[in-house]
This record gives structure tokens, sequence and C-alpha cells, in this order.
């Protein structure tokens, strides 16, 4: 998968962290109780974890546990 | 006393925890083996104990204190942010410098920066630097020790002596222990957090008879309404705080814990789950900060509001002092502890009161990361290993962590608190604004020493300068900031009540793009290390 779309869901979510929109209101009170500014920013954790999932799924760094284990075995190949 | 006595038996858990890591290792000799717990730390151990790492005092005592006052914008400042930014830093840089770590076994960040920058004295200065952000933790962690055992007890356990219990247990545990004893502490500590905030946000809310009711009252309430929103904080302000994260992964202990997992793959989890683990700390703490201004029936919770009343009314004809003195009985850092006074019975409010204790004591990994720097940049790097072998290291290392713990126990004693907590703020903005040193070392073949030079001395020099600044400048009252320069009608460098502004910003904005920006001048006009050094680090390059 190009990277170019993880990057731009991960600037886009950096920007909606700025909820201007929900700035000087409480309402409406999720559940009753909940301001939305409250809401909104325990929905954007959810999505955080959400983008993590993406970034580990599509852009793990797996050339670097290679890079270990070729070490790895080179030392052991080596002693 | 109850609460006390649960909060005893939560104490001795955790140094039999310690002991009992003591027994698991092979035999404490080996430097790797005590300080990184041998890089064998499985995936659950692994997320727990870095998230509880990074959870301090502040997690459940300081947040709910903040949103007390300052309403629901402090989970935006400093939950959800975190929430994106620090796993992002574990992403890109903890595993890095996990893989960087095991390949040529380093167990520091120094180490690693005086290896890719091939410098040894500029490693020195940054060993420094970081060793001085970081003591203040250790010294308000036993602080926040001796205040919560006391205000537990009712009384009963003096300050002094609540701080030393504290100090023993963590020295304790992180001497037999070292970074497996401290992994394992840190994960009970971290089940204990999460299941805090689910049973204290049951019992409170039931206690105060549902949060509709309660919320309803806020919205009705003229003084209160505006803490249901954020339109005390400028979205400036707001925005600065996105930076204060990056300052997670520059903390030594932070990136010395990435260096503990066992494979790469146990950060898939870590990185995952870290936003959830925040939502489910941080989410109930601050709601609850926020609807303590709901209770009328504490008589200490109506003082802290009377405080802030009078500050706000009649702050602005008052000395800096008498401001202070305010500031100080309105803050909320115990209000959590009062709710459960008020609403939990006895053996449940002990319970909590262990939760909370686990939250102050988050002091271990700090000294432990003291230690590791101390006997592995210093110690070793000046020849004391190679002198006196690994044994002697490790119990180096462990001599270290008693002088330390005692050190900031006799300080925790005499010095007011509320001076290393002004510490803690200026050492966020430090480790932020050194956060530029990771990211060069490990993704810029052009960069320097001279630039990490640039970086430390422009980090330090920033965070003395913020801290005279405000010294000389006092905390003006709610309202209006003092402007001490502006340029045409821009206001550059103002004094805020919470603290400084440049430009609009927290101080943070510009020491960290300062430092970002100087890391790539130096380094463009100074010479590079060997390509050999180069090809190590880039290798695919």
């Amino acid at each position: 998968m190009s990277r170019i779309p993880l990057v731009v869901v991960i600037v886009l979510l950096y920007a909606l962290h700025q909820d201007f929109w929900f700035w000087r209101t409480p309402h409406p009170l999720v559940f009753g109780f909940l301001p939305i500014g409250l809401f909104y920013q325990g929905c954007y954790s959810v999505a955080a974890a959400l983008v993590m999932w993406l970034l580990v799924k599509y852009a793990w760094p797996a050339h670097l546990e290679e890079e270990v284990e070729g070490s790895q075995s080179q030392e052991d190949t080596g002693a | 006393m109850i609460p006390a006595i649960v909060v005893f038996i939560y104490l001795a858990t955790v140094l039999y925890i310690g002991i009992f890591a003591f027994r698991k290792a092979s035999g404490g000799k080996k430097a790797e083996d005590y300080f990184l717990a041998s890089r064998s730390l499985g995936p659950f151990v692994f997320l727990f104990s870095l998230f509880g790492t990074n959870m301090t005092a502040f997690a459940i005592l300081g947040s709910s204190g903040h949103a007390f006052t300052n309403g629901i914008v402090t989970f935006g400042l400093m939950a959800s942010s975190s929430g994106l930014v620090i796993p992002l830093t574990i992403f890109f840089i903890g595993t890095r410098v996990w893989a960087l770590g095991k390949k040529y076994g380093f167990m520091t960040p120094v180490q690693m920066f005086r290896d890719r920058w091939e410098c040894g004295h500029i490693g020195t200065v940054i060993f420094v630097l970081q060793a001085i952000l970081l003591i203040p933790y250790i010294i308000i962690g036993i602080m926040g020790g001796g205040t919560t055992l006391n205000a537990i007890s009712g009384g009963l356990i003096p300050y002094w002596f609540g701080g030393a219990i504290v100090a023993l247990v963590v020295m304790g545990y992180v001497f037999f222990g070292g970074m497996r004893g401290t992994a394992w502490v840190n994960t009970f500590q971290t089940i204990l957090f999460l299941l805090f905030g689910a049973i204290a946000i049951i019992v409170i809310g039931t206690g105060m008879g549902g949060f509709r009711s309660a919320a309803q009252a806020m919205l009705a309430s003229p003084a209160f309404a505006p803490l249901l929103t954020r339109e005390r904080i400028s979205p400036l302000y707001f925005f600065s705080y996105t930076f204060i994260p990056l300052s997670a992964i520059a903390f030594p202990h932070i990136l010395i814990f990435c260096l503990t997992a066992e494979k790469m793959n146990h950060f898939k989890k870590t990185v995952i789950f870290y936003p959830l683990c925040i939502l489910a700390i941080w989410l109930p703490c601050v709601f609850l900060g926020v609807m303590a201004n709901r209770v009328t029936d504490v008589p200490q919770i109506r003082a802290k509001q009377e405080a802030r009343r009078v500050l706000a009314t009649q702050g602005k004809a008052m000395t800096p002092e008498a401001r202070d003195d305010l500031r100080e009985k309105a803050a909320g850092d115990d209000v959590i502890l009062l709710l459960l006074q008020r609403y939990a019975p006895l053996w449940l409010a002990g319970l909590l009161g262990a939760g909370i204790m686990a939250a102050v004591m988050a002091s271990d990994s700090q000294i432990l990361a003291l230690s590791t720097m101390f006997t592995e940049d210093f110690f070793a790097f000046y020849g004391g290993k190679r002198r006196f072998g690994e044994a002697v290291q490790v119990q180096t290392g462990r001599l270290f962590i008693v002088l330390i713990t005692m050190v900031a126990y006799a300080v925790a004693l005499r010095a007011p608190e509320t001076i290393f907590e002004l510490a803690i703020q200026y050492a966020f903005s430090g480790f932020a604004a050194l956060s530029p040193l990771l990211v060069a070392a490990l993704f810029w073949r052009g960069s320097t020493k001279w630039g990490a030079l640039a970086v430390a001395l422009w980090t330090a020099m920033a965070v003395v300068a913020v801290a005279i600044y405000q010294h000389a400048v006092p905390a003006p009252a709610p309202g209006p900031p003092i402007v001490s320069w502006s340029i045409s009608g821009l206001d550059v460098i103002s004094r805020t009540p919470g603290g400084t502004a440049v430009f609009g910003f927290m101080p943070v904005v510009p020491m960290v793009i300062v430092s970002a920006l100087l890391m790539i001048v130096v380094s463009m006009i100074t010479s590079k290390p060997q390509q050999s050094t180069i090809q190590k680090y880039f290798p695919q390059g």
C-alpha cells in the first residue's frame, strides 16, 4: 500500500484535534451528561487507535526486524 | 484507618514483586539483565509497563485537579493529543531505537548519540541535561507519596513518614528488581489505574445521584457552565499543547523502556492500545474533576471554589504573593481524594487509594533510568566498567539508586512542592525541545554532533530563560496577560496567569521549532561523521 494516504490520514487527524466548531458550546450533552467537546475528544482517541492500527498493518517497518535477525545470525555464524 | 491499611498491603505487594523479580534475575551481575531485563519483556508487560511508566501522579490527581479549575479542556489538552503523538513517536522512533539497541547493544539514548555522531563529551552534555530535567520528577514523586498517605490516613501518618515509606518501597523494588521488577510493578500499577477509573466513576456517579442532574445544574450556573466548554482557553494555547507529548519519547526512561521488548512485534499492541488506555484513565478523571464543582457538601471543595472566585474578582488588586497563595488554595489536586472520602465506602476508598498511590509512585522508572544513565553514560564511558568489571557496574547502579532516593527525600522534606511542580512544567518543554535529536539521529544522514550540541545548549538556555522570566514577572490575575515585549502592536512575549506566551503560543512551540532549525543549519555547515558510521545507521541508503 502506498504510504501517501497514511501520511494524509495522520495530518488530517492532527488537524481534527483543533475542533474549534465545538469550542464554545456544551450542547448537545451526549447520554444526557457528557458535553459534546469532551465526547468529541474521547472519539478522537478511538480514531487515533484506528489510525495506529492502519499504520501497524500497512506501514510496519519489518525491515528493521530483518536487519536485527540478519546481524544476530551473522554473530552466531561468527561465533 | 482502613484505607491506610489497604494502601500498606498494596505497598507490601509491590515490594514483594520487586524482590520476586530479583529472584528471577540471573544473579544480578549482568548489566543488561539488571538495567534492561535482558531485553526480554513480553507484549503484555511491555504495553502496560511502558504506559504505566508514562503515567505519573498527574494522570489521576493532576488531571482531575486541572479539570476542576479549567473544565473539559483538560482532556483535549493533555490526553487526546498524547493519544496521537506518543504512539506515533513510539512507532517511528521507539521501534528504530529498539532495533539499534539489539544490533549494537545500546542501553541508553546517549550511547546511541555518541556512536551515531562520533562524539564523547557532547554526549556527556546531553546526559547532564537529561539528568537535571529528570530529577524534579523523583522529588515530586516522594512529595506526592507523603501527601497522599497523609490524606488517605486522615492525617494519622505525617507527611515526613509517608514520604519516607514511599521512598523506601520504591527504592526497595528498584534496587532489588532492576528493570524487571520495575516493569512488573508498573504493569500491576497500570491495571490498578484502569480499575480505578471505572470503579471511581460508578461509585461517585451513584453517590452524586447520577451525572445527568449534576451536568444540568452546572449548565444552569453562570460560574460553572463555562467549565463544560473551552471558551476560557485560546485555540493557540490548545494547539501549543500538541507539542508537549513530543517530550515522551525524549524522556530517557521511556526510550530505555523501548529497549526492553523481546521482539519488535510487541510494539504493535502498544502503539494500537496506547490511545485507548489514555482514554480509559483520563476521561473518567477529567469528568469527575469537572463534576466535583457540583459537590456542595464538602467544605474543602467549597473553600477551593471560594479561593478561585476571590482570585478572579479581586486578584488584580492583590500582591503577587497573595495571588500565589490563593492559587494554591484553589488548586484541585486532591479533589478525587475528597470525592472518594465523601462517596466511597471505607474499604473501597482503600482500594481506590491504592490506585492513587500507584499513580503517585511513578518515579521508579525515572530512578532506574538515572541509575542506568549514570553507570552507562558516565561510569562505563569513563573507564569504570573496564577497570572494575560488570558486577561492580551493577553494584554502582544499585548504590546510585540508594543515594539518589536519599537525596530526593531530603530535598522533598525541605523544599516547597510548587518549585518542583514548576520544574516539571519546564522539563516537559525541555524534553520536547530535545526530540529533534532523535529524529535527526535516526532519519537524517546529514546530522552532526555540532548540530546535537546546538540543540542541547539551546534547550538548556531556553528552559533557564523561561524560568528566570516567570520568576521576574509574577503571574497576573485571571484575565488579560502582561505584555512584556511587543513589536508594532504584535505581542511577542507575555506573562499569562498559567505561564508564558510567545506570539500567543506556549514556549514549547518556539523551543521545538528553533531546536529543529538549529539541528538543520548547524549540521549543514559542520563536518559529517565517517561514511562507515553513516552506513551503519542507514544501510539501505
